[in-house]
């Protein structure tokens, strides 16, 4: 109970921060007296259209790869699990990119978060069949490898043969992902599907504080270890389908937060869900600042932040699982 | 190859819209009576001033993007020559006896050309309106046209003053391109908006030369005009800052849409019609007032 009270008291201070951060030098309470009370100046439309919908996107793209982080690492039973690692954020992105470069983004706006969906379904698919449901390191990282490498190329190979001069710029984006300019058009575009995805993730709780006890066990307590895998896949595609699709492929949160906080919830599965999420919202928030304040002009990218943290950290766990991987 | 073509298209653009121009190439070596007779042009801006200046039959080739309605102010003209991809070897074949390029183009082509013995001249892009009467005489001297380049440039000097009539008011403008980018008063550009009676609020921003400017700055500038850059085609997310529902939440700011086009991008004569344009847009502005 502290622990929620405490993570979600950090969110609260990190989402304040996040609205009263930006290029223009204006006051805190200033900022946040125009955005509580529409005073028609172009404060009110700066706080209203681009740092309200921009803080919100942060802590929700944060929560659901929290959460994704979480749900896989639980199901799979193995930390190096996350959706950035293992090329579902990559598959996501180029699903986003085919929308946008066919024109089909333009005709229907769902069209995006449904590409990017799609294209994860298909890479945590490929992933479970790949890894197997016991999810060994080698292999989860090895086919990671792969997905990533492949979407990552297909991606390129998109926006290069693009006739839009600024698509081969865009690469960088989508490979590590920036809230710059994002508008209430993407918010509405994504929250649809994170909270379907953040259900069915939330709802895996009791299932994978069982599987904890092995599969035998899982099925012979009633756990339905086939709806339990449908539920997974389609609430880490969804979740991370829609990040993806408005804000490009932002790795390692899922990976660093559940890593973080399982100490913190004596390592049961169903409370680092929930614990992630917070725990997510709160790591993109402030990583959001912090592109924002330390290179204000140069649209830092939030995937560099993110691999500064978690990169160092993924190193350590392969390190502590090479008896596994020997 | 077209890949190519695009990146060229906006290194020019680039060059013309953005940099700081070094300074001029070479000496104008070509004195009356030795005008050369095989002129090959490597470079958009440079493509547009031959054509207003050359002799008939001067000309041997222009580069690709001549032909680009979307890039060059005189596409239709550039239709009667044929192009180069303003490659050294492919320049070298037509053996001109002078090449136009840019000061900006690829400096190892431009170096090759010369060690063939081929004479180049170079031209800075314009960063003023100043500076196109200076283009235009260079031009004039390069290819022996010096007389032709005069009367121009008279006619120029005229219609300039003509257009640039100081106004009542000048209302605050914003040039606002893709990725957030936007050019201040020491462009071309800018010199454009200023000709035609506007004051740039990217000088308010402390950005003279040009550089990004984040979207909430521009809106807490909250411009009369905002005049965005051209649409490309196909999507890509840089362009989408120019869509941001915010720009339209502004009240008593109005978004111009898509004004600087292919008249925008070189310092040639025809500048005038973008600042003509400008100046419907001011007059139109003070009508609704």
């Amino acid at each position: 109970m502290r622990l929620a009270l405490g993570l979600i008291a950090l969110v609260a201070l990190l989402f304040v921060l996040s609205l009263i951060s930006g290029q223009a030098p204006v006051g805190a309470s200033q900022s946040l007296r125009a955005l509580i009370t529409d005073d028609g100046t172009p404060l009110s439309v700066v706080m209203r259209e681009i740092r309200l919908p921009r803080a919100l996107l942060a802590a929700m793209i944060g929560a659901v790869l929290g959460l994704s982080g979480a749900a896989m690492q639980g199901y799979l039973r193995n930390p190096l699990a996350e959706p950035g690692l293992i090329g579902v954020s990559g598959a996501s992105a180029l699903g986003a990119v085919l929308a946008i470069q066919t024109g089909l983004s333009l005709m229907i706006p769902l069209a995006l978060p449904l590409a990017a969906l799609g294209m994860a379904v298909l890479a945590v698919l490929l992933i479970l069949a790949l890894a197997g449901p016991r999810g060994t390191s080698i292999t989860l990282i090895l086919a990671g490898i792969a997905i990533s490498a492949l979407a990552g190329a297909l991606t390129s190979l998109a926006l290069n043969l693009s006739p839009n001069p600024f698509a081969a710029a865009d690469i960088v984006f989508w490979m590590m992902g920036s809230l710059a300019d994002r508008s209430f058009t993407h918010v509405w575009l994504a929250a649809p599907f994170m909270a379907v995805g953040a259900a069915l993730l939330l709802s895996l709780g009791r299932g994978l504080d069982a599987l904890t006890l092995g599969e035998d066990a899982a099925q012979a307590l009633g756990v339905n270890l086939s709806g339990l895998r449908l539920r997974l896949i389609l609430g880490t595609a969804a979740c991370v389908g829609a990040a993806t699709a408005v804000a490009g492929a932002i790795g390692f949160v899922g990976l660093v937060v559940p890593h973080l906080l399982r100490p913190a919830v004596g390592a049961r599965p169903s409370s680092l869900l929930w614990a992630s999420a917070l725990g997510g919202a709160a790591m993109v928030l402030a990583a959001d600042i912090a592109v924002r304040e330390l290179l204000p002009a140069r649209d830092l990218k939030l995937g560099v932040l993110m691999a500064l943290v978690g990169a160092p950290l993924f190193l350590h766990l392969i390190y502590k699982t090479r008896k596994e991987m020997a | 190859m077209r890949g190519c073509v695009r990146l060229s298209r906006i290194i020019s653009l680039l060059a013309a819209l953005v940099l700081t121009g070094a300074a001029t190439g070479g000496p104008v070596g070509a004195a009356a009576g030795t005008a050369p007779k095989r002129v090959v042009s490597i470079n958009l801006c440079t493509d547009q001033l031959a054509l207003l200046l050359a002799a008939p039959g001067q000309i041997v080739s222009l580069s690709h993007l001549s032909h680009d309605p979307d890039s060059s102010s005189m596409a239709e003209a550039a239709q009667a020559y044929p192009t180069n991809g303003s490659g050294a070897e492919e320049v070298y074949l037509l053996s001109p006896d002078l090449v136009l390029a840019g000061t900006f183009t690829a400096s190892a082509t431009v170096r090759m050309l010369r060690d063939l013995g081929i004479r180049v001249e170079l031209f800075a892009p314009a960063r003023s309106l100043e500076d196109i009467p200076e283009r235009m005489a260079q031009m004039g001297a390069a290819l022996g046209r010096a007389p032709e380049a005069e009367a121009q440039i008279a006619r120029f000097h005229a219609d300039l003053a003509r257009l640039s009539a100081p106004p009542a008011r000048r209302p605050r403008a914003a040039l606002y391109y893709v990725n957030g980018y936007t050019t201040g008063d020491r462009t071309l550009a800018g010199d454009i908006l200023r000709a035609a009676g506007f004051d740039n609020v990217a000088t308010e921003a402390g950005l003279e030369q040009g550089g990004t400017l984040a979207l909430e700055q521009l809106i807490l500038l909250a411009p009369e005009v905002i005049v965005s850059g051209r649409d490309y085609p196909g999507q890509a997310r840089a362009e989408e800052v120019l869509t941001h529902p915010a720009l339209h939440a502004l009240t008593g700011t109005r978004i111009a849409g898509t004004l600087t086009d292919r008249d925008w991008i070189c310092g040639t004569p025809l500048v005038l019609s973008a600042v003509q344009k400008m100046r419907d847009l001011r007059l139109s502005l003070e009508v609704k007032k």
